[in-house]
């Protein structure tokens, strides 16, 4: 049961999760394959890789794979774990927009779309919550959160601004309390 | 040619800005696509997020359509090239440095911190991107419903999104 992991099997196994996963389960996923069913990672190097993937820019999942990928084996593995993961969505999704402009104009496919996107916003929003419920520890985190949200959603003012000034600041309030 | 450069300049600084994922730089996305560059409209912008939503693997592949419908299949290789290596190189590189940098307790320091902002970017994209989905009372009790199943009941998210697309087909 114990595969080897060659590059083959790499690029297999990120291709499999990338065409069978939608956005969320792509984590419950890889660590099936990873940890539980081939041991090829330890929980702790799988929640190690996931802690530096969140923190650093970049989509989650695509991030995992450059970093397991380069863990088990090297740069092609990053290389080849990345391609697998999103070759399957980005032929599903080209295709998709093929047909979307093919047929712009089509009452139905619209209304379709309509409810799609109110849904997902309604499942975004959930996360949000939760999210927030998880991470968020005092009143200060919930100043960030406002303030934030006010500078992007309402002002639009420049992301990279926002993170210039509200970047040192927080961690500069989570700094490591000295003895 | 002008188009290239400024896809690709324009996705690499997402990507560099992308702590936290695709939802955190939706709302500066969206308002890029849509208000300045106007490279899609409001309502194009909100499809393609839906086709992001259904289709498998990553959910900000609808970067790769707002590259294709400006400029076809190369729109869509240079965006996907933009937004997906500089930061990809970034964590690359933050991976074979981790070793100096895990038992660091500014790591922590940079985790915590970061997180009530990601929480706040996530806010923003979905109250922005909420403003062009959800129109009228049907779309917000869409919203509503799938909250309250994916709250009761664990489904794949993906299905419900499906379910809501196809209930939308009668009721919109």
């Amino acid at each position: 049961m114990n595969q080897p992991l060659n590059l083959t099997t790499l690029f297999k196994t990120f291709f499999t999760v990338g065409a069978i996963s939608f956005g969320g389960g792509m984590l419950a996923y890889l660590r099936e394959y990873f940890v539980k069913r081939n041991n090829w990672l330890t929980e702790e190097e799988f929640l190690v890789a996931l802690a530096l993937s969140q923190t650093m820019p970049g989509l989650n999942g695509i991030n995992l794979s450059v970093v397991i990928g380069d863990k088990k084996c090297g740069v092609l593995g990053a290389i080849v774990a990345s391609l697998g993961l999103i070759l399957p969505g980005t032929m599903v999704i080209l295709i998709l927009g093929t047909f979307y402009a093919h047929y712009s104009n089509n009452p139905h496919l619209n209304a379709f779309l309509i409810g799609v996107a109110a849904t997902a916003i309604g499942f975004s929003f959930k996360n949000v919550i939760e999210l927030g419920a998880v991470n968020l520890k005092c009143f200060r985190d919930g100043c960030f959160v406002i303030a934030t949200f006010i500078a992007i959603g309402i002002l639009h003012i420049h992301l990279f601004i926002v993170f210039l000034v509200l970047a040192p600041l927080a961690i500069w309030f989570n700094r490591p309390q000295s003895l | 040619m002008m188009i290239f450069v400024h896809l690709i300049s324009i996705f690499t600084m997402l990507s560099l800005l992308s702590v936290g994922g695709g939802i955190a730089i939706l709302p500066v996305l969206q308002h890029i696509a849509i208000t300045q560059q106007h490279w899609v409209t409001a309502d194009q912008f909100r499809d393609m997020y839906g086709l992001g939503q259904i289709s498998p693997g990553p959910n900000f592949l609808m970067v790769l359509l707002i590259g294709d419908h400006v400029a076809g299949l190369w729109g869509a290789l240079a965006v996907g090239f933009a937004f997906f290596v500089p930061a990809s190189i970034l964590v690359f590189g933050a991976h074979r440095l981790w070793q100096h940098f895990v038992f660091s307790p500014w790591r922590l320091s940079v985790q915590q911190g970061f997180a009530p902002i990601v929480v706040g970017l996530m806010l923003a994209g979905v109250y922005m991107l909420g403003r062009i989905a959800i129109t009228d009372k049907l779309t917000f009790l869409l919203a509503i419903a799938a909250i309250g199943i994916l709250t009761w009941r664990r489904i794949n998210p993906a299905i419900v999104i499906l379910l809501g697309g196809i209930i939308g087909m009668f009721i919109f």
